[in-house]
């Protein structure tokens, strides 16, 4: 086999092949874009010998939207929209890193009920996300049911979402001073009915994986990621967490009332795949666990800033009072100035750091926003943990470090 | 426990999972229905007289993240009445291949006039068709009204934006 049978598109990768391949002693191969265990568009041009993997360089890009641009074209709020189309399984929580950062450039108040709301939808969507990373990774491993289980669940919290913002996915239901609306009445009713079964499904997950031969036989010792590897590439998140060291930003850095929770912060050793899974299987049952004492916290109050310079006025004072009506238009037409300064917010994902950094310049739209996502630069130690080991087992890698592609190319 | 156990109990999960009712249903046949705040196909709505709640005021289309409404008004006569207050849109489009169905129309509507429904089965054979204009936005007329554009007596439908309530 030659060089010509994949087709190198840019010179920056040709000059990361080995001299071996382009002797001909080691086969390239092109995995990707359109591989369906790549969760997304990876492409990852792989270096052979034989059936192990001397080298992998993946080749990102191939969902780069623009969003951090498209951002600075709009204003604060309307540009909301498009922070959940970065990472799609974690919509809350990227919504929820944007508005943190929009409250603390123009300083803006959040009442308790919006911030209690918050942090259960949060939590849910971290299940919500974690369900789908464990479907994905065990159907990467041919463990077809656990997909199918998983969806059912998540499906269920996707229901929640669209009965609270109207939107299954791309919800924008935080915005900057609080909620878009409150809870509908059936919410709550429906949410314990799920955290009542939740528990038992989680079971029926381990119950498929957890002690299974072929699992463990697919994952143990597969991708081993060490304490200094770990930092030395800045990975956080439950990549992190699963080589023992317990880094939570909510913990670390509490956010949005994140210290007023009672959590255990999930390690595990080990660093490899199975390592990395039982972190997330944790991390569900802890999720739970916040989501209940959110519920015992909820009190009544209003869900929205009543601060009318960055927040539209209710509706029911249109049509009485000419001060609402002004603002209501100023607001929509030309949005919110914001003070010439910086900030930068971190929230922990169900992948790791994510953070928002933004730069008012006194006008209504960001000179510069900029994210830190988890996917992109966990995704920098894909090449590491791949080498010597087969590509059937960078398949389980790629699924354990779990990345999704528009949070990376964004 | 070992690899044999383990093996047998995850084939006992799958087993019993066969006596358990589908989650799935059989869309188009049967279809799931939506929620009450779900964001569907726009709908312009009007009032029970017949007039159109939409006032042309574009305050939507300069909502809208995605650009994806255009709003022209014209002036409204005592003869010609097609909506209260001075003006009414007498164009309005929403290109729905831009429209992402965020709701900021809806939210930034003054007079409720643009509401989100439950119509999700959108579908077209041309970039033409996505184009959903006026005519096949705006309601039919409700059986206590008339039809646009009405003829009404002077000086009763002067003010554009109603009193409204909070939406749940």
């Amino acid at each position: 086999m030659t060089l010509q049978q994949v087709e190198l598109t840019s010179d920056d990768l040709r000059h990361l092949v080995s001299q071996r391949a382009l002797d001909g002693e080691t086969v390239l191969l092109n995995m990707g874009p359109q591989h369906p265990s790549t969760h997304g568009v990876l492409r990852l041009l792989l270096e052979l010998d034989g059936e192990t993997v001397v080298n992998c360089i993946p080749d990102i890009g191939f969902l780069h939207t623009g969003i951090e641009k498209n951002i600075e074209a709009k204003t604060y709020e309307k540009s909301e929209v498009m922070t959940d189309r970065l990472d799609y399984l974690n919509t809350m929580g990227n919504n929820l890193v944007y508005c943190l950062a929009i409250e603390k450039l123009v300083d803006l108040d959040v009442p308790a009920r919006a911030q209690t709301i918050r942090i259960l939808f949060t939590e849910l969507q971290r299940i919500a996300s974690h369900l789908v990373w464990l479907g994905t990774a065990a159907l990467d491993l041919a463990a077809m049911s656990v997909f199918l289980y998983c969806f059912r669940e998540r499906e269920r919290i996707l229901d929640m979402m669209e009965m609270a913002s109207g939107q299954r996915m791309m919800t924008t239901y935080f915005r900057p001073g609080g909620l878009w609306r409150d809870l509908p009445e059936e919410f709550i009713p429906t949410l314990e009915q799920f955290l009542d079964d939740l528990p038992a499904r989680i079971d029926q997950y381990e119950d498929l994986l957890t002690h299974n031969p072929i699992f463990i036989d697919r994952t143990k010792g597969i991708g081993v990621l060490t304490e200094e590897q770990a930092l030395g590439y800045s990975i956080t998140g439950p990549t992190l967490r699963g080589s023992g060291i317990a880094y939570d930003i909510r913990r670390a850095h509490p956010y949005a009332g994140y210290e007023n929770y009672e959590f255990d912060i999930i390690t595990e050793e080990g660093g490899d795949c199975y390592a990395r899974y039982l972190v997330r299987i944790r991390e569900m049952r802890e999720s739970i666990r916040i989501i209940r004492q959110a519920i015992a916290r909820l009190e009544d109050g209003p869900v929205r800033s009543n601060n009318r310079k960055f927040v539209p006025p209710p509706r029911s004072e249109l049509g009485t009072s000419m001060e609402a009506v002004i603002h209501h238009f100023k607001l929509w037409t030309e949005g919110f100035p914001a003070p010439a300064d910086s900030v930068y917010v971190p929230v922990e994902s169900p992948r790791g750091e994510l953070g928002v950094f933004l730069e008012g310049d006194g006008g209504p739209k960001p000179y510069r926003c900029y994210w830190r996502t988890p996917s992109f630069v966990n995704l920098q130690v894909l090449p590491l943990l791949s080498k010597g080991h087969f590509v059937a087992d960078l398949v389980a890698i790629i699924g354990s470090i779990d990345i999704v592609l528009g949070d990376t190319d964004r | 426990m070992n690899g044999f156990s383990a093996i047998l109990k995850g084939m006992w999960t799958t087993f019993k999972s066969m006596f358990e009712g589908p989650v799935t249903i059989q869309y188009p046949e049967v279809k799931r229905p939506v929620r009450r705040r779900f964001k569907g196909r726009h709908e312009l709505k009007r009032y029970e007289n017949g007039l159109e709640k939409c006032i042309g005021c574009s305050l939507c289309a300069a909502a809208c993240p995605a650009d994806a409404i255009f709003v022209e008004a014209s002036e409204n006569t005592d003869e010609q009445r097609f909506s209260p207050g001075e003006r009414y849109a007498s164009t309005y489009e929403i290109n729905m291949l831009r429209c992402i169905f965020c709701g900021y129309c809806e939210d930034a509507c003054p007079t409720e006039a643009i509401i989100l429904g439950d119509n999700y089965e959108l579908s077209f054979t041309d970039r033409a068709q996505s184009i959903y204009t006026r005519e096949k936005l705006l309601n039919p007329v409700g059986p206590s009204g008339q039809a646009t554009p009405q003829q009404v007596p002077a000086g009763m439908f002067d003010r554009s934006i109603p009193v409204m309530v909070d939406p749940d």
